[in-house]
């Protein structure tokens, strides 16, 4: 497969895109000799895309039939959203680091440590005298200086991303249980709380906040030699080597990412909450790295849709929600979350094991 | 992990002790119980109708994530009491340590109008703009256990005294100084996670209960609410100190473990004080094994219930001449002995 092909596989395939995907023929193509037509509409971004519309669809279905009236209202859907929001920028950020081949455990604890920094009682004096974009900027230093330091360590440092990212989500909560005494911060700042809690025509900032980080995820990784050099580093480091792409320092840059979405999820967060807190962010790892995987993006690397983690991250809330709708425990619903996840990959490898044969 | 636990018992009893009054009263007369409008209750009564069905309440309810025994023991005892009332539609949403989460089954409720929220909140100034949300709404929001930020998020209140659970240990252990007649008594602590307001509390109640019969603490280590963590600082302890006349261990979860580390160190030449009251505890209280135990009522959230059903259907505490469901309660730290023990153990919770 070749770099532009898989790149493409990002691209919003759903029916009534309005994005066109003129290299779709590409990828399907050349399977299409060896399968049938529908596997091979399986294998394209639109089929893994439908796959994930069906489920939502069957979700919401669900949700309908279950709680109609009180899960299909636009109030509901706006808590759906707001509670996707917070973990949904971070998996877009997550869905750069795992086609970019590499992986990051410690974003739940840049997110603790981002949003304690940013509520100190230094930071937030600082903030009243200047103004609260202070704290906004704070959170997202900590976070991209966080990614800086996983990414150095696993592209210079030769590190395995595992070790590494497991390393600082071990020091990075350390750090902000220091900081913050173990205590939650409160932020004083009313104007910080209201914007970020603010609508704008109805719509939660913190909404618009995913969508806009969505789109500029979906354009950087789909239309931009940034994207391309991503997949090509995910997919087979040694040949994005020869083909002249820096993959030591493209490496870097996306943990770099990552953590700025961490810093903005900080941000998020501690609007949501109105606190900083070093208990922050618990297990946020494993809900965004199950949601960039669900979404279709390999996790060996060469392979990343956005909006197939948009998708992940909306089926794993809506999940949640029509849980709570319905007054079903928590156990039942951490099985129902790994049988999801588990059937994703299993189509997932069926996919892939059938594209790698061509 | 924040395993911030909280209070005590005191309510319960007093709860308890009404519902046998409402009983009695109910069985004596069974005025109200047919015509299903318990609602007006207007004027004070020695014996209230306030168990009586009345109008139809929507309860939404919110806790952490059960990974201990004793907020296990809350979610359950909620549940149970919810139960047991034929006019409280009882929704839970499921117990979660992630704040963003909890916020949105809050949100959640309000969307749903339902009438009350009881919400035990996995950190109180996180969920605090949510609960004022709800209040704003129109809803009555009970806290249990883990206080807002704010005296707008809440319109009652009720939480355990982790403060007069120290002091219950430390005038325990001081009548234990007495009564056994010990001149120079080494005094151990095996506290619960230090940084935590609530166990800086229990230790401040502790010392300064042990100060009024002019005694400190000798020894002091501190766990982490968990089995493994207890019975690893108690070997510390023991190893630490050669001889020990007195033991006030914080949580009873974390004391399967330390029992464990006595078991294997072979020591028990002291008195072993718990603390929060689970049905293990209360076991070796009743085997001798176990000298005391601090109750932390796990019945909070269950008060919250019952408090939530009062407050929509517009009734008083009816042991309280005032008409209104008070404010704020605090629970009481009553200390469990062999002498009391089986009145307490059907609130023992399981570790």
């Amino acid at each position: 497969m070749s770099v532009d092909a898989t790149a493409q596989n990002g691209a919003p395939g759903r029916s009534g895109s309005p994005v066109p995907d003129p290299d779709r023929q590409q990828t399907v193509a050349p399977e299409a000799t060896h399968q049938s037509r529908f596997t091979a509409l399986l294998a394209s971004s639109f089929g893994r895309n439908l796959g994930l519309v069906i489920a939502l669809v069957l979700l919401c279905v669900v949700g309908l039939a279950t709680a109609g009236d009180r899960f299909g209202t636009f109030d509901n859907a706006m808590t759906i959203l707001r509670l996707a929001s917070v973990i949904g920028v971070i998996s877009v950020g997550m869905t750069f680091v795992i086609s970019g081949g590499g992986i990051d455990l410690s974003v739940g604890a840049i997110v603790a440590l981002g949003s304690v920094w940013a509520t100190t009682v230094a930071t937030q004096a600082m903030a009243a005298d200047v103004h609260w974009i202070v704290m906004v900027f704070t959170a997202v230093l900590v976070g991209a200086a966080c990614g800086l330091v996983n990414g150095v360590l696993i592209a210079y440092g030769r590190i395995a991303p595992f070790i590494v990212t497991l390393a600082m989500l071990a020091a990075a909560r350390g750090l902000a249980e220091i900081i913050a005494k173990r205590r939650t911060q409160i932020i004083t700042d009313r104007d910080f709380i209201d914007f970020f809690n603010g609508n704008v025509m109805g719509v939660p900032v913190l909404v618009i906040m995913f969508a806009l980080a969505a789109v500029v995820g979906w354009l950087l990784l789909n239309r931009t030699t940034f994207g391309r050099r991503t997949l090509a580093v995910g997919g087979n480091p040694e040949a994005a080597r020869l083909a002249g792409i820096k993959v030591q320092r493209q490496t870097a840059y996306l943990y770099i990412l990552l953590g700025v979405a961490c810093g903005i999820a900080a941000v998020m967060i501690m609007a949501r909450t109105t606190t900083g807190s070093s208990t922050h962010g618990q297990l946020y790892e494993l809900d965004s790295i199950a949601a960039v995987v669900i979404g279709g993006t390999l996790l060996s690397g060469g392979r990343g849709t956005i909006v197939g983690t948009v998708f992940g991250v909306l089926i794993f809330t809506t999940l949640t929600n029509v849980f709570t709708l319905n007054d079903l425990d928590t156990s039942t619903q951490a099985v129902a979350k790994g049988a999801i996840i588990i059937a994703a990959v299993l189509l997932q490898q069926r996919v892939a094991g059938r594209s790698h044969k061509t | 992990m924040t395993v911030l636990r909280s209070t005590r018992s005191r309510g319960i009893r007093v709860a308890a002790g009404l519902g046998v009054l409402v009983v009695v009263a109910a069985g004596c007369t069974g005025n109200s119980a047919d015509d299903g409008t318990g609602s007006q209750s207007s004027a004070p009564r020695a014996a209230s109708d306030n168990d009586a069905p009345g109008k139809k309440v929507v309860i939404g309810f919110s806790g952490p994530a059960a990974d201990h025994g004793w907020l296990g023991a809350i979610n359950s005892a909620a549940k149970a009491e919810a139960g047991k009332y034929s006019d409280v539609e009882f929704r839970t949403a499921e117990g979660t340590n992630d704040a963003s989460l909890q916020i949105s089954q809050i949100e959640t409720f309000i969307n749903d109008k339902v009438d009350a929220i009881v919400l035990l909140p996995t950190d109180g100034a996180a969920l605090t703009e949510v609960a004022t949300k709800a209040m704003n709404a129109g809803i009555q929001v009970v806290n249990v256990d883990r206080e807002f930020s704010s005296p707008f998020a809440a319109r009652t209140t009720i939480l355990g005294d982790n403060y007069g659970m120290g002091v219950s240990a430390g005038t325990y252990a001081c009548k234990l100084v007495k009564d056994k007649n010990l001149s120079n008594p080494v005094i151990a602590e095996i506290a619960g996670i230090d940084a935590l307001p609530l166990t800086q509390d229990r230790s401040k109640g502790f010392a300064d209960a042990l100060k009024a019969c002019g005694q400190t603490v000798d020894n002091r280590v501190a766990a982490a609410f968990t089995v493994e963590s207890g019975e690893k600082e108690a070997s510390n302890l023991l190893q630490a100190a050669k001889k020990i006349d007195i033991i006030w261990n914080h949580d009873d979860d974390q004391g399967i473990g330390v029992m464990q580390a006595f078991d294997n160190a072979n020591r028990h030449e002291f008195a072993f004080i718990g603390g929060a009251g689970s049905s293990n505890a209360m076991q070796w209280i009743k085997d001798g094994k176990m000298e005391a135990t601090v109750i932390y009522p796990p019945t909070q959230a269950a008060d919250g219930v019952r408090l939530a059903r009062l407050l929509v259907q517009q009734k008083g505490l009816s042991d309280l001449v005032q008409v209104e469901v008070p404010r704020r309660i605090v629970l009481n730290a009553p200390v469990v002995t062999k002498a009391n023990v089986d009145k307490y153990l059907p609130l023992g919770f399981k570790s």
